[in-house]
């Protein structure tokens, strides 16, 4: 706090984002649906990235000397842990008001994280490189997907990896992350995600490949609703992931 | 609001607090910690030793108000299920207490009047889970505690000795400690192990549910003639269960530990009654078996209640061992859910960490809350109904039970499930438990 009050932010600005930090990583608030859905996806990345590198997930900082992009990082809630197991986290979001936010609750956890409002074709065009590419909860939300998987794939350094996460366009996605999640649930606002702005696992493979990018698995994740907890699965219906490497030189 | 105690022991080898300053330790910086652990028991050590183990990483601090040495004269003796034992090696604490841990090798169950010339037997089993590997062991709670804390320092766990925990707040990044004597310290985590009366879980606001039995467990030594030979008996008197336990003998001869229940205004007199009066009493229940008996020190009443935490987390708090749940000794478990508590909490702070994730965020905790709870409440609730229904007299009742004994004697399959289950080898078990490493 002290520190942010010797800028030119002004304190009820500090105020506002604090209050939205504490929001976005409050695991019963508002956020709760990422936070229950969260640990899947970091297990597997984590994993694969451990594998890429053939790190030890048992050291402390296993990912160290990695440089990697988080595109649409949000509050953060995955640039932190990839900041803790040590990589050096680029976290870029569109919104000003996500980038604030995400400073503040990694200067509170005690992280270095570069967090920047900016887009992903804007970093590329800037000639930025990574180890590993997160693009989570981003494509479904793009106009054009094969111009910003392009940009993203180009940031990827040879030998390195890109993760994309997203919703599949079947009547089945309409109904369980569309109609269940914003309607019936109301796991997410309404009007979060549009139908026809889905993507199949097919069109991103095509668009991956038109950016050099080998597809090498692709799985499901799905909710269990007895657990209430996600898990993965091959069932890519609804929600799912895809992992690509770029091949070495 | 803080006390000032610098005249007790309170060593600590490095860091910004400095114990011996004479003045102004309470404005000191604050000493950081990933893990304060306020309790020094056996529960609170394997706890902080299990964690600084597999993640030598994290800064684990314990603050016991007890002073140095304290936990290592503790007197008493502890039933160790084949799963704590597992634990115990793979914290490699297991062959300091080896020579003095008592293998159970047989267990006997009767179900009587002490009036009875013979005691029906009912129930009995050669206490072994694997080959080799008894179901269960005694051993006492001083070489157990003293190896446990030679261990933790020795893996770097930090210890703040004879200064307990006074206050906390917890914010959204840390939890700020106050300490006894006037010092602060920052957390991410804290784990509460002050015991069934714990202080920390009120302050934290959790409610606790209790369930008062008006009955006390005499607990005492006693020394016998005989050996023998590694059986323990428990017996179900119409007072409540009368346990014989066998303990390593030393040079003074045999020896067994003696748990009794009684209504707590009987146990009130017969550990206040005459010497004589009170061999005289034990006599009848223990039989003459194992030949003289002689009880070897004070025996003590404890009123046996059982007390479980609505919750078991708070965001950055948790809670183990009693308290979290201190439950009836009849099963002989209290320890040995403290020790699943410890090696569970310690398990998915390790597996959070190593996802680099925030060890205290409740999401988190919420995982060791469920794990843990549950078996929790299923073991406490089953030790109550077990105990309400051999405390008594009461004819058709007695028949029941009876024959209920009887027919888990008979089929192999459901005792190997119920010894198994006191053995604490269920299936969900932590991997500390199942003689892993984290």
């Amino acid at each position: 706090m002290s520190e942010a009050a010797r800028t030119t932010i002004d304190n009820q600005e500090v105020e506002r984002f604090s209050r939205l930090a504490a929001e976005w990583w409050n695991p019963k608030g508002k956020f709760k649906p990422l936070h229950k859905f969260n640990p899947v996806r970091l297990e597997y990345i984590r994993n694969q990235i451990a594998e890429r590198f053939d790190r030890d997930i048992r050291a402390p900082r296993p990912f160290e000397g990695l440089r990697l992009l988080d595109i649409g990082c949000g509050g953060g809630l995955m640039s932190e842990p990839m900041a803790r197991l040590g990589a050096e986290v680029v976290g870029a979001d569109a919104s000003a008001t996500n980038i604030e936010v995400a400073k503040l609750h990694s200067a509170q956890s005690g992280l270095t994280i570069d967090y920047r409002a900016t887009t992903a074709e804007a970093l590329a065009d800037a000639g930025e490189t990574f180890d590993v590419v997160l693009n989570l909860e981003v494509v479904e939300h793009v106009s054009d997907i094969e111009l910003f998987i392009d940009k993203c794939g180009a940031m990827v350094r040879p030998g390195g990896i890109m993760m994309v996460a997203t919703i599949n366009r079947t009547l089945k996605a309409l109904g369980l992350a569309i109609i269940g999640a914003e309607y019936v649930l109301q796991w997410l606002p309404r009007g979060t995600h549009q139908f026809s702005k889905l993507v199949k696992p097919d069109e991103l493979e095509a668009a991956l490949s038109h950016a050099g990018l080998r597809t090498v698995e692709k799985l499901g994740v799905t909710y269990n609703p007895l657990a209430d907890r996600w898990g993965r699965s091959s069932d890519t219906d609804v929600n799912y992931m895809v992992l690509a490497e770029k091949p070495a030189l | 609001m803080a006390r000032r105690a610098r005249t007790i022991d309170a060593p600590l080898g490095t860091g910004a607090g400095d114990a011996s300053a004479e003045n102004g330790a309470a404005d000191a910086l604050p000493l950081k910690a990933d893990i304060l652990v306020a309790g020094g028991n056996y529960v609170g050590m394997a706890t902080a030793l299990g964690l600084k183990q597999a993640r030598p990483n994290l800064e684990v601090f314990v603050a016991d108000q007890a002073p140095k040495g304290a936990s290592a004269r503790d007197g008493r003796a502890s039933a160790i299920a084949a799963a704590a034992c597992r634990m115990l090696k793979s914290l490699g604490v297991w062959d300091e207490i080896a020579p003095q841990a008592q293998a159970i090798t047989e267990m006997v169950v009767t179900d009587s009047r002490r009036t009875d010339p013979i005691r029906p037997v009912f129930l009995t089993f050669d206490g072994a889970v694997g080959p080799g590997e008894p179901f269960a062991h005694m051993v006492p709670n001083g070489p157990m505690n003293g190896a446990l804390r030679a261990k933790a320092e020795e893996a770097g766990v930090r210890f703040i000795d004879g200064v307990g925990v006074d206050s906390f707040d917890t914010a959204e990044n840390g939890v700020s400690v106050r300490l006894a004597d006037g010092r602060a310290l920052e957390t991410r985590l804290l784990v509460a192990a002050d015991g069934v009366k714990s202080r920390l879980r009120d302050q934290a606001g959790i409610k606790t549910v209790r369930w008062d039995y008006g009955q006390s467990g005499i607990v005492c030594t006693v020394r016998h003639s005989r050996p023998h030979e590694g059986r323990a008996e428990e017996h179900f008197l119409p007072a409540g269960p009368f346990a014989i336990l066998p303990l390593k003998a030393d040079e003074k001869g045999h020896r067994s530990s003696i748990v009794w229940t009684e209504k707590k205004e009987d146990a009130n007199r017969l550990v206040e009654a005459d010497e004589l009066l009170f061999e005289v009493e034990l006599e009848e229940r223990f039989g003459l078996k194992l030949g003289e008996i002689r009880v070897d020190g004070k025996a003590k009443a404890w009123p046996l209640s059982l007390t479980l935490a609505r919750d078991f987390v708070k965001p950055r708090f948790a809670l183990v061992g009693d308290a979290a749940h201190g439950i009836h000794p009849i099963a002989g478990q209290g320890l040995n859910l403290g020790f699943k508590d410890a090696a569970a909490l310690a398990e998915v702070i390790v597996e959070a960490d190593r996802h680099g994730r925030d060890i205290g965020a409740l999401d988190v905790l919420e995982n060791y809350q469920r794990w843990r709870r549950w078996d929790t409440f299923q073991l406490g609730a089953s030790t109550d109904v077990l105990n309400r229904l051999f405390s008594n007299d009461f004819g058709p009742l007695r028949t029941l039970r009876d024959v209920g004994l009887g027919i888990v004697d008979r089929l192999p399959r459901v005792k190997g499930f119920f010894i198994g289950q006191a053995a604490g080898l269920s299936t969900d078990a932590p991997r500390l438990l199942r003689g892993e490493r984290i």
